[in-house]
């Protein structure tokens, strides 16, 4: 290789390790692992939720209708699409297009945001509606009557569990915004070569994650009331 | 013991400790091996707090009436106690000290795979440190180190939140130390270094980092949930507003029953270590303890619901979880035979770290073996809930892992600070805890079957002869604990200057200076025999 | 077998045979420690180092010894399994005909309630030689009954009822735990259970202060809380009649059938849209908060009482 690839080659080895493979094997098993632990955490949420579900079906199906599903499906369109502009990013990483890199990170952002706007927007929503429990909780007129069918007394366990599942999601996304942010000043500074962007991989692997959580929670949540 | 000297350090080959001076090289260093040792200085100081609990505790179980406190001070002296010797202690110990300074040494690399995670994990320990101090401080904690709903979540008036907080930050910290551990020894190993090559410690802290991994993101999200409960009163854990109790234990069992092997296993590895090295023989059945480390993390997945025998769970659920309870027993006991059959034609000395070890083995299978009557529904009826259950675990964690932890520091104390301690002093206080221990914790066996619940504050005069036994014991034990912690920091300045290899162990740790050089290895090192090899055709020279 | 001197009293029907089971567990303990410490005591006296170079020769294993040292174990946990589990499942299920009392753990007491309606606090008086079944629940956080010297313990929980029960062998007063910790006076939630012969029994009971049975002063609670407005005995109004269907099946909307028992009967209470009756709509209101727990289980023993009169003729056309 020429001198300028073996350069770039070393840039972004760290001393631990002896050749860029093993550090780029070695980042690949860690992030793994790592989204192996946030399936256990969301799991652990996850397996509650399955059991309040089976315990209150009807509390949960009347809480479904209180949401939105046009919006809900809306989110999803757009996490999606910011996983397609994450995967085109990488990409760009892969084929040493700066460019590219640069604007479609910008552009998942940008989706993010929309996504996290939408669901400021819902939870807005949910204090209009006084379905907030412990904090404003008072259901009334066209939401009490949805909520009734299936007992009002353990309704706020299913708000709890939305604001729980979809909260811890969100926090989720709020880191990622960042570390995407963290990515475009490092591209923008040329940190990033076709034979070193694993920084690029990671979050990306990571921003797939937690596109993925919401491909799960917008069913248990939004679809489960079961009334298209 | 030759008369003291001040072994002179401006001739001292440069190493990790002299590489760089002041606070900052201290704090923001990425060297495992400095790491390591701001992790042995937080958690003898969690250590130290857990302890004084106890002590309190032993002081004022004296007199039926309690002899120190109100009763509600002592349910808060238990409770801290439990959440700082497990999750700021044992949890930490051995994987964090030791794991931290050996595994890159051990697998022939230069650091670990993350080294800034591995500073950060450290760090992230500290701020949950400081919230469990603060919610000790600020008026305590009083649900046990359990936090059983309803009580905690909506009884409770005392600092649950903040050590909630305490408690789920801290998690991180063991969830990135495993993830370093397993990527390390996955990637890193060095040329040569199969799998079965490595020494019984990598397996076990492998081993262990599967369940921190695993296991703790569910110890999080269980104790996120029981702080919204707290703060917000939904429901999802109160019978009142419609949750279930019961589900609480299950989420934090799933956890909390992996989470004692991540407290044995670790240590389980350094007695391989130390009874190869001073029996000078190939661990018998090197294979099989290898694997049985991973059967046992796998095993210790699937049995917590022998904590909850008597919630009045289903029969069939009960039957269930006694037959993996008593599953998961055999690979320990696997172990504990192949130890002994090391001994078998060895060659064996008596040094400090080896009496460590057996008394480890011994005491590990009184407790052991203690499990199997909580493993067996009809015994667990009568004694869940009562001293015998209190003795069990302090047999398996003070008896074991403690003593693991404090074998595995006097083996590799001169490797760690390139110095010698006093061996005599060392045999004492092994002999010393090893006597105080039993005479702490085995009246509480019998005190469990006479009945005595635990986490009582006052108790029937009837119970108070077995009560001060133990109380006496536990000064003895105390003692015990101080000296090592006088000697070794002595030693850091007037012990004996160590050479490279002074037990004449194998293992790649060995084969560098003593204290190690900051990259470890002059050059990467290629390993050409299997582990512990000590035996004469496969001694290399020596 | 006597208990032996670290042992509580064997003072009832079970208690001999959960010490038997002990005294193997002990023996098996003490056995397997005996030999490890001999062995490595041994092996340590025997092979001690004598020289320092000297490099004893490699044993790499036996695949014989393993075998043998991981089947010698597995038989003696699967003897102590089958042992314990068949003991534990044959004293799961009390025996027909038991004496049925309703405890209420609460911080820091145990209340009792016996069926005549003799009530206790902190005490616990049963006949000798009858089978006792406990029907428990909490006001408030989870309790837990424990009597070391019958052998017994179980959970006692808010929002549900546990069971536990014993029959006594011996007259005596024995202690009652609590052994689940319950906030700051668990330790003070102690109380007795005195066991007295059966007449001396019946005289305590006669003896008692108020002469109404838990079923009369559930019949009360029932018609204060309007029960019979809505549960007419023929089943022709708004709520299912109650005669005959404490312990037997009950069919519901969703097509389930349940068996209408002390669970079932609490949660139409205090969760009446959790289960509907099929034919009947979800109309009855909640009582939770309304009924203290010792009025709950009053009411729960007059449908105990209703469960046993024959049920009226229903019309045709009601199904």
């Amino acid at each position: 290789m020429t001198d300028a690839e073996a350069h770039a080659q070393h840039a972004g080895l760290a001393h631990q390790f002896e050749d860029l493979e093993q550090q780029q094997e070695a980042d690949a098993l860690g992030i793994w692992l790592f989204l192996v632990t946030e399936i256990m955490f969301f799991g652990g949420l996850f397996a509650a939720y399955a059991i309040y579900r089976w315990l209150y079906f009807g509390v949960f199906q009347g809480g479904s209708h209180i949401l939105d599903i046009r919006l809900g499906a809306a989110n999803t369109v757009v996490l999606l699409g910011s996983s397609l502009t994450m995967a085109l990013s990488v990409r760009s990483a892969q084929t040493g297009n700066r460019r590219a890199l640069v604007l479609f990170l910008v552009a998942t952002m940008i989706l993010g945001g929309i996504f996290l706007g939408v669901k400021a927007y819902e939870y807005n929503q949910k204090f209009v509606e006084h379905v907030v429990p412990s904090l404003d909780w008072a259901p009334e007129g066209q939401t009490l009557a949805r909520l009734s069918p299936g007992g009002l007394e353990h309704a706020q366990i299913y708000f709890f569990f939305y604001f729980a599942m979809t909260g811890l999601h969100a926090l989720h996304m709020i880191i990622g915004m960042g570390l995407l942010l963290w990515l475009v000043l490092r591209a923008r500074k040329d940190s990033f070569t076709p034979h070193y962007f694993a920084p690029v991989e990671v979050v990306g692997l990571y921003w797939h994650f937690v596109d993925i959580v919401w491909i799960f929670l917008f069913p248990l949540l939004y679809l489960i009331g079961g009334r298209y | 013991m030759s008369t003291a000297t001040l072994e002179p350090r401006v001739h001292a080959p440069r190493n990790y400790l002299n590489a760089d001076y002041g606070w900052k090289s201290w704090l923001f260093t990425l060297d495992h091996k400095r790491i390591a040792l701001l992790y042995l200085v937080s958690i003898t100081f969690f250590f130290v707090i857990g302890g004084s609990f106890a002590v309190l505790m032993r002081i004022h179980l004296v007199e039926p009436q309690g002899a120190l406190v109100q009763p509600e001070t002592y349910n808060k002296l238990f409770t801290l106690h439990g959440i700082v010797m497990i999750f700021f202690f044992l949890i930490p110990s051995i994987p964090a000290v030791l794991g931290n300074f050996l595994v890159p040494l051990m697998v022939g690399a230069r650091d670990l795979a993350f080294p800034k995670l591995n500073l950060l994990s450290w760090y992230i320990y500290i701020v949950g440190g400081l919230f469990t101090l603060y919610s000790a401080i600020a008026g305590g904690v009083d649900t046990g180190w359990t936090f059983y709903t309803p009580y905690s979540s909506t009884y409770s008036n005392t600092q649950v939140t903040a050590v909630a907080i305490g408690v789920f930050i801290t998690g991180f910290s063991s969830i990135l130390t495993g993830l370093n551990f397993i990527v390390t020894i996955h990637k890193m190993r060095a040329p040569g270094l199969t799998w079965f090559r490595m020494p019984l410690f990598l397996w076990a802290m492998y081993a262990t980092s599967i369940i921190m991994v695993l296991g703790t993101p569910v110890l999080a999200i269980t104790i996120f949930l029981l702080a919204l409960e707290h703060l917000f009163h939904v429901g999802i854990f109160s019978p009142a507003l419609g949750g279930d109790p019961l589900l609480f234990q299950h989420l934090f069992w799933f956890y909390s029953h992996p989470a004692v092997y991540i407290m044995i296993l670790p240590a389980m590895g350094v007695v391989s270590e130390i009874i190869a090295c001073f029996a000078r023989k190939r661990i018998f059945g090197y294979k099989i303890v290898a694997f049985s480390s991973v059967a046992i993390a796998v095993l210790g997945f699937l049995v917590w619901g022998h904590h909850m025998f008597v919630t009045g769970q289903s029969v069939y659920a009960g039957l269930i979880f006694s037959l993996l309870s008593f599953l998961v027993a055999i690979p320990s006991a696997i172990k504990v035979f192949n130890w002994t059959a090391t001994l078998y034609k060895g060659s064996i000395s008596y040094d400090a770290p080896m009496l460590y070890a057996l008394g480890f083995i011994g005491l590990f299978t009184m407790g052991g073996l203690t499990g199997l009557f909580l493993a067996s529904l009809a015994t667990d009826v009568h004694l869940n809930g009562t001293y015998f259950i209190v003795a069990h675990f302090h047999y398996i964690m003070v008896g074991g892992a403690v003593m693991g932890y404090l074998g595995g520091i006097h083996f590799w104390w001169p490797k760690i600070s390139g110095r010698k301690y006093p061996n005599m002093w060392a045999g004492i206080a092994a002999v010393i805890i090893f006597v105080g221990f039993n005479l702490t914790f085995f009246p509480q066996f019998i005190l469990g079957y006479l009945g005595m619940p635990r986490r009582y504050a006052f108790y029937p005069a009837e119970f108070q002869v077995l009560n001060v036994m133990s109380s006496a014991g536990a000064t003895v034990l105390g003692v015990g604990y101080l000296i090592p912690l006088i000697y070794l920091i002595w030693s850091m300045r007037y012990g004996p200057v160590a050479e490279p290899n002074p037990w004449g162990a194998t293992g790649l740790e060995w084969q560098t200076s003593s204290p190690p050089p900051t990259e470890n290895f002059a050059e990467i090192p290629v390993v050409t025999e299997e582990a512990y090899a000590y035996a004469p055709e496969e001694a290399a020279g020596d | 077998m006597q208990s032996l001197p670290f042992q509580p009293e064997q003072a009832s029907t079970i208690a001999r045979s959960v010490d038997q089971l002990y005294f193997f567990l002990t023996a098996v303990t003490l056995f397997f420690t005996a030999l490890i410490f001999s062995i490595i005591f041994y092996f340590m006296i025997k092979y001690r180092r004598r020289a320092p170079g000297e490099r004893p020769k490699a044993i790499e294993g036996s695949f014989p010894l393993e075998v043998l040292w991981t089947a010698i174990p597995t038989l003696i946990v699967a003897v102590i399994f089958v042992w314990s589990s068949t003991l534990y499942f044959r004293n799961s299920e009390p025996p027909k005909g038991a004496m049925e009392i309703f405890v209420t753990g609460k911080q820091w007491m145990w209340k009792v309630e016996h069926p005549e309606g003799q009530r206790e606090i902190n005490e616990l008086h049963v006949p000798l030689g009858r089978p006792i079944k406990l029907t428990m629940t909490s006001e408030d956080v989870i309790h837990d009954f424990f009597v070391p010297a019958f052998r017994v313990k179980k959970d006692v929980l808010p929002g549900r009822f546990t069971t536990l029960w014993f029959e006594a062998t011996k007259v005596g007063t024995f202690h009652l735990f609590c052994a689940q910790y319950c906030g700051a006076f668990h330790a003070g939630m102690i109380g007795s259970i005195i066991v007295q012969e059966p007449d001396e029994y019946e005289s305590w009971l006669a003896g008692g202060a108020p002469g109404e049975s838990m079923e009369q002063a559930g019949a009360k609670v029932f018609q204060a809380s309007g029960c019979p407005t809505c549960h007419l005995a023929d089943g022709t109004g708004l709520g299912p009649s109650l005669l005959g269907v404490y312990g037997n099946p009950v069919k519901l909307t969703t097509g389930e059938t349940v068996t209408a028992d002390d669970a079932y009967m609490r949660e139409s209470i205090v969760l009446p849209k959790a289960k509907i009756v099929l034919g009947y709509s979800p109309i009855m209101p909640s009582f939770q908060g309304q009924m203290t727990e010792e009025q709950l289980n009053n009411v729960i023993a007059y449908l105990r009482a209703l469960g046993k009169a024959q049920p009226k003729p229903k019309e045709e056309g009601k199904q």
